[in-house]
C-alpha cells in the first residue's frame, strides 16, 4: 500500500470522542480479575478497539490465569494461550500462517488482526528476545506489553518492570538494606524503536487515557508491520493501595513524569496528553512525591529515596535528547572539536 | 494383501534430511520454522532452497531459539496451517516447555530430531536421550532407519498426526550423522499423487480463526486436568489404529510399502521392522541405523550356526507391545542395544532395555533380557560389537543373568 493510503486509513481508525467509541465488547464477563485491575481495561481496550475480526494470543500471566477460567472465558474473540515467554513466536505463528494459509488460498482473504499480549515477565524479561524476533519480521502483528510493575499473579515478586526501591516479594526493605531493588526500570518501547528499523509504530499508553489507549491500539493494527505498545497498569494488590484509585494513579503516573505518554511513528516521536503539555513547558510536571506516597510498595522511603526518584525523573525531561523516551543526553557530530 | 498400482518413481541420491525436506514439500507444509544445530539443520537448509527455487510455497521463520521455534508452529498449526519444525540435541531440549504444549494444545506439529548427544561435553554424534525426553508427554515417536523411511515417514507423520482421532504432534528421530549426513538412493512418488495419500489439513472444530471464536488452553486447574490427560492418552492409543492405516493406504497409493525401495522389501508392519527372526533363539533389538551392522552380524552368525535374528523399532510411542510380546515370546535372550541410558534406573539399564523388560513381564515364559548401551555420542557400533553381543547373549540361553547391562567397548570397562 501506498504511504498516502496507509496514513488515511491510519486516520480514519482514529476515535475522535469516547462517545465515538463502539459500544460492543469483545472481552466481557467471566473472568476474576481483581477490583481496580487496570490491565484488565487493556484487554477490555485491546478487544474493543481490534473488533471482532481478531485473534489474540496471551502468554502466561495474571491476564491468563484470571480472564480464561475454563467454562467461563471472558473472550469473545478467539483467544489462545502462549507459554511465558511465547508472545513473539506466537504471534509470528500465527501471523505467518494467516498470510499463508490466505495466499494459498486455503482460507478466506481478509484482514484478520493478531495481538499478543504479555506482562512483564512474559515481554520485558524471559520474552524480550521472541518480541524482538516477532519484531523484525513485516508480519501484521501488534504486541501488547500489560506492565503492573511486578509478578503479580504469583504473589507480586520484582520484575525488571518493577520501579526502583518498590517492595514486592523478592525486595522486602530489612534492617541492613532498606531499597532491595537498585536496578531501574527497563525502557522497552525505545529498545523496541532503536532496535527494530521496520516498526512503523510503538506507544506508551496507560488505561487511565481510555480513548489515547484505544487508538493506539487501533493506530498499531491499521499502521501495518509488527507493533508494539507498552501498557503501564496500576495494580491495587502489587502496589497496594486501595482500588479506587488505580485510574488516580495512572494519572498521576503521567502527571509527575514517570510514565510519559507518547507515540512513535514512522520515524518520529510524538506526545500526547500531559506529557505534551510537560514536554512543551506548558505545564508542570507534579512532584513524583505525590505519585509515590499514595502507593504501599514505597511506604519504606525516605526523604533522601523521593529525592533521588525526583532526581531521575527530572534528569528524563531536562538532560535526554528526547525527552522521556530515550537517555541520549547529546549527540555530537562535530568530531573534529575532539 | 491389497492391490498394488505400478507408479514410477524417481531415484535421487539424498541424506536422511534432505529427504524429509522433499516429503514436506510433497506435503505442501504452509509454515516452517527453523534454527539452527547440528545434525538436523539441513532439513531447513534444504526448505529454504526448495522455497526459493519456487518448489514450495511456504513461510520461512527463523526463530530466535528452539523454545521460539516450536511455539512458532505450535500457533501456526493451531490455526490450521500444516507445519514443520526439528532440532538436535540440547535445542530439543531448550524448546521442551513449547515441545510439550504442542502435545497438550493438540497441534499436529511434524518435527525432525536428528538425534544428538546432550551437553555437556559437547558431541555432534548421535545418542537418543534428546528425543526419549518427550517419551512421557504424548508425542508420537518414530525411529527411522534410511532416507527412503525418513521420506515415507515423514509424509505418514502428516497423515496420522492430522487424523482428527488422533490430532498429536509426530517426532521422526533419525540418528546424527549415520542418517542426517549419509546420501542413500530415495524413492520419490509423483509429486501429483501425494494428494491421494494426505489430504487437506482440517482441523475442524478445534480451528483457530474468527469464525470459530473458542478459548485455547484456559486454565482449568485441578477441576479436568484428569479428565485432559485422559483424553490425550486415549488420542494416542487411537494412534496405533491410524497408523495401521496410513501405512495401508500408503502401500494402495505409492505402489510399495513404507521403507521399502526397489530392491528392500520392508516387512508389512508399521511399528516394528522383524529380521530372521522366526527361529531365533537370540533376539537382538534397537532402534535407528544401529540395524545396520546387526544385520551384517545376524547373518554373519547365522553361517556359523547362530540362531539370531533381529526386532528394530520404528514407532517407539505408541510403544508396539503387542508386536514385542509376539516377536520375542519364543526367543530365549532378547539383547536391547540402547544408544541412550538411564542413569540410576534398574539394573542401571536403557531406557527401550526397560521398555522392552516391562512388555514381556506379564508373559507366564518370558525370555531373558540383557542391555548392552553403546554408540553414545556417535562412536560406532561395529559389526564386531555386535558379533560379540550376540555371543554373550547366546551364552545366557542356560546361563542366569548375573550382569544384566553391558557398556559396549567403554575404555577401562572390559566386556
Amino acid at each position: 500500500m501506498a504511504e498516502k493510503e496507509i496514513e488515511e486509513k491510519v486516520y480514519k481508525s482514529i476515535i475522535k470522542t469516547i462517545k465515538d467509541v463502539p459500544l460492543e465488547e469483545y472481552y466481557t464477563s467471566g473472568h476474576r480479575t481483581c477490583q481496580g485491575c487496570e490491565s484488565a481495561l487493556v484487554m477490555r481496550f485491546l478487544a474493543k478497539a481490534a473488533g471482532p475480526r481478531t485473534i489474540v494470543i496471551g502468554a502466561t500471566g495474571c491476564m491468563y490465569v484470571a480472564n480464561t477460567t475454563y467454562y467461563t472465558t471472558s473472550w469473545v474473540v478467539p483467544w489462545v494461550h502462549t507459554q511465558l515467554g511465547g508472545s513473539g513466536a506466537a504471534a509470528l505463528g500465527t501471523a505467518a500462517a494467516l498470510r499463508a494459509l490466505m495466499r494459498k488460498g486455503k482460507i478466506k482473504q481478509e484482514p484478520i488482526n493478531v495481538i499478543a499480549f504479555c506482562g512483564d515477565l512474559g515481554c520485558a524479561d524471559m520474552g524480550l528476545s521472541g518480541v524482538s524476533n516477532a519484531m523484525t519480521y513485516d508480519y501484521n502483528l501488534l504486541i501488547i506489553l500489560y506492565d503492573n510493575e511486578s509478578s503479580a499473579n504469583t504473589d507480586i515478586q520484582e520484575t525488571s518492570m518493577t520501579p526502583y526501591g518498590a517492595q514486592t516479594s523478592f525486595s522486602r526493605p530489612g534492617k541492613a538494606r532498606r531499597i532491595m531493588k537498585r536496578r531501574w526500570k527497563k525502557n522497552v518501547v525505545p529498545i523496541i524503536i532503536a532496535g527494530h528499523r521496520n516498526v512503523k509504530y510503538a506507544a506508551t499508553m496507560t488505561p487511565a487515557y481510555p480513548l489515547d489507549a484505544i487508538n493506539k491500539i487501533r493506530k498499531a493494527l491499521t499502521i501495518g508491520g509488527p507493533t508494539f505498545i507498552h501498557s503501564l497498569d496500576p495494580c491495587p494488590k502489587g502496589w497496594d493501595y486501595d482500588p479506587k484509585f488505580s485510574h488516580e494513579l495512572g494519572v498521576l503516573a503521567v502527571e509527575t513524569g514517570i510514565w510519559p505518554l507518547y507515540e512513535y511513528v514512522n520515524g518520529e516521536i510524538i506526545y500526547n496528553e500531559p506529557t505534551k503539555s510537560i514536554v512543551e513547558g506548558r505545564m508542570k510536571r507534579k512532584p513524583v512525591k505525590e505519585y509515590l506516597e499514595k502507593q504501599g510498595r514505597f511506604s519504606h522511603f525516605t526523604e533522601e529515596d523521593i529525592e533521588y526518584v525526583q532526581r531521575m525523573v527530572d534528569e528524563m525531561y531536562e538532560e535526554w535528547e528526547i525527552p522521556g523516551v530515550m537517555p541520549i543526553k547529546s549527540i555530537n557530530v562535530k568530531i573534529s572539536d575532539k | 494383501m491389497t492391490e498394488v498400482k505400478k507408479i514410477v518413481e524417481k531415484e535421487v541420491l539424498m541424506n536422511g534430511t534432505q529427504a524429509v525436506a522433499y516429503a514436506a514439500m510433497y506435503a505442501d507444509v504452509d509454515v516452517v520454522a527453523a534454527y539452527p544445530i547440528r545434525p538436523y539443520t539441513e532439513v531447513m537448509d534444504t526448505i529454504s532452497k526448495l522455497i526459493a527455487d519456487g518448489e514450495l510455497d511456504a513461510e520461512f521463520i527463523v526463530a530466535e531459539g528452539e523454545h521460539g521455534q516450536f511455539e512458532t508452529v505450535k500457533h501456526a498449526s493451531l490455526v490450521g496451517a500444516r507445519t514443520l519444525v526439528g532440532s538436535s540435541g540440547v535445542g530439543w531440549l531448550y524448546a521442551m516447555e513449547a515441545i510439550v504444549v504442542t502435545a497438550t494444545d493438540r497441534a499436529p506439529v511434524v518435527a525432525i530430531i536428528g538425534n544428538r548427544a546432550l551437553d555437556d561435553p559437547g558431541a555432534y554424534g548421535v545418542e537418543h536421550n534428546d528425543a526419549l525426553m518427550v517419551r512421557d508427554v504424548g508425542w508420537l515417536l518414530a525411529w527411522v532407519d534410511t532416507a527412503q523411511e525418513a521420506f515415507d515417514t515423514t509424509l505418514i507423520a502428516y497423515r496420522v498426526a492430522e487424523d482428527q482421532r488422533v490430532l498429536l504432534p509426530v517426532g521422526i528421530s533419525m540418528d546424527g550423522g549415520f542418517l542426517t549426513h549419509s546420501e542413500q538412493i530415495v524413492r520419490l512418488p509423483p509429486k501429483e499423487i501425494v494428494k491421494d495419500f494426505l489430504p487437506p489439513y482440517n482441523r475442524g472444530k478445534y480451528l483457530v480463526h474468527p469464525d470459530n471464536p473458542i478459548t485455547v488452553a484456559p486454565q482449568v486447574n485441578e477441576d479436568w486436568v484428569m479428565e485432559i490427560r485422559r483424553q490425550h492418552e486415549e488420542a494416542m492409543e487411537r494412534a496405533r489404529v491410524v497408523i495401521s492405516e496410513a501405512y495401508e493406504s500408503f502401500k494402495k497409493v505409492f505402489g510399495r510399502y513404507p521403507g521399502s525401495t526397489g530392491d528392500i522389501k520392508m516387512p508389512e508392519n508399521p511399528f516394528v521392522e522383524p529380521f530372521m527372526i522366526d527361529d531365533a533363539e537370540v533376539v537382538l533389538i534397537g532402534m535407528g541405523t544401529v540395524s545396520k551392522p546387526m544385520k551384517v552380524a545376524i547373518k554373519n552368525m547365522r553361517k556359523q550356526g547362530y540362531k539370531v535374528g533381529m526386532l528394530r523399532i520404528r514407532w517407539f510411542r505408541p510403544f508396539p507391545t503387542q508386536d514385542v510380546i509376539r516377536y520375542l515370546s519364543n526367543a530365549r535372550v532378547v539383547c536391547v542395544i540402547d544408544r541412550d541410558y538411564s542413569m540410576g534406573s534398574p539394573n542401571r539399564g536403557g531406557v527401550v532395555y526397560h521398555e522392552i523388560r516391562s512388555s514381556l513381564y506379564d508373559l507366564d515364559q518370558r525370555p531373558k533380557v540383557l542391555n548392552f548401551i553403546g554408540g553414545l555420542g556417535g562412536r560406532e557400533i561395529t559389526i564386531q560389537d555386535v558379533e560379540k553381543i550376540i555371543k554373550i547373549g547366546y551364552e545366557h540361553r542356560d546361563t542366569p543373568i548375573t550382569k544384566p547391562v553391558y557398556w559396549v567397548g567403554v575404555r577401562g570397562d572390559p566386556w
